[in-house]
């Protein structure tokens, strides 16, 4: 568990490296992540300690976002004038977004399989 | 000796509290069925802002033990590489459709949130805050220092998009009738990041391979259109 940890670590370390050196519009993570998928591509398997470590962290998500969440305190004032506004532009928004994707991706899927029975 | 007192007592009781609430709201959660309107995240944020106000302590008191979790981020999104991998092939073999579906699925995200926060009069700190709200918080709070939103507004608004996405999904779904693992996750990494990724994990690992993959690519993808959109739109 203890290497994979570091194997995360390292990638997320060179992902922001690459960052900083390339300055693209990219957090370092993200780099992180392809740079692992690359690895794990030529390796062809995933060692345990990564899976096991890997697996975990994910399992938690929803959790490492709270600290994040609560700096919305540092907004109230902004919040306490337009809080409804707020909440309806982005529930609407998801809304909208979730039909179009879903939507979009089905027609897609089907026209896939249609070209492949032909 | 101050500084021990100072490090073992105040990071660690944020830290405690973080934990317990969140335990504690997830204990709640179960207890209602699992309903996403009293999303564990959202419950836990209410529970400690609602604390931190009360007991007059400053973000950054609470952030120097609650950064702890929040660093986990990090190596938590480089994870995502695990799923991704493990259906490597069949993201191989569809991925026209995914960019398809992805450019179209980020660019509704951001212009139908512009376009009703303009319709409510939303003052542009606010509308380039909300512009992000369907990109991970990492990649929100990048994308809104850049554009000249308010990172931590953009990164509490994203996590209120991404209950949402919980809540509207099975709606959504049952709507337009999918049943594919593949489609549910997609669609809920893009509209929804890493909440909706969490979400969909509930679904099958199927659907949470495609939610995070969803998330690192709309993540990206707003990364390089977002500054775009903007600077076309005239703010």
């Amino acid at each position: 568990m203890l290497n994979g940890f570091l194997a995360l670590l390292l990638c997320q370390l060179l992902g922001e490296w690459v960052v900083l050196a390339t300055s693209i519009p990219v957090p370092g993570p993200v780099v992180g992540m392809v740079m692992l998928l690359v690895l794990l591509m030529f390796n062809k398997r995933i060692p345990e300690s990564v899976r096991s470590v890997s697996e975990s962290l994910l399992r938690y998500l929803a959790f490492l976002y709270v600290p994040a969440g609560v700096g919305l305190m540092l907004h109230l004032e902004i919040i306490s004038d337009y809080w409804l506004a707020i909440l309806v532009s982005l529930f609407v928004s998801t809304f909208i977004t979730l039909l179009v994707t879903a939507w979009i991706f089905k027609i897609l899927i089907k026209k896939v399989k249609k070209s492949e029975a032909l | 000796m101050e500084f021990w007192i100072y490090f073992a007592t105040k990071p660690l009781f944020w830290l405690v509290v973080t934990l317990s609430v969140f335990i504690v709201a997830v204990r709640l959660n179960r207890l209602m069925q699992g309903t996403p309107f009293l999303h564990p995240v959202l419950v836990s944020m209410l529970i400690i802002i609602s604390f931190l106000l009360l007991t007059n302590t400053s973000y950054e008191v609470y952030f120097g033990g609650a950064q702890f979790i929040h660093f986990l981020l990090g190596p938590a999104i480089v994870a995502l590489a695990v799923p991704l991998y493990d259906h490597f092939s069949r993201i191989a073999q569809m991925w026209l459709p995914l960019l398809i579906v992805c450019v179209t699925g980020a660019l509704t995200a951001i212009l139908s949130v512009l376009a009703i926060g303009y319709l409510f009069d939303l003052p542009d700190a606010v509308l380039l805050s909300l512009a992000p709200k369907s990109v991970t918080s990492p990649i929100a709070i990048g994308i809104a220092e850049k554009i000249g939103g308010l990172p931590s507004l953009a990164a509490g608004l994203v996590l209120i998009t991404g209950a949402m996405g919980g809540v509207l999904a099975p709606f959504v779904f049952k709507l337009i009738k999918v049943d594919d693992d593949v489609v549910k996750g997609f669609s809920l990494g893009l509209a929804a990041h890493g909440m909706g990724t969490a979400y969909a994990f509930e679904f099958s690992a199927l659907a949470g391979a495609f939610a995070g993959l969803a998330m690192g690519l709309t993540g990206l993808l707003t990364a390089f259109l977002l500054p775009l959109v903007v600077s076309l739109l005239g703010f």
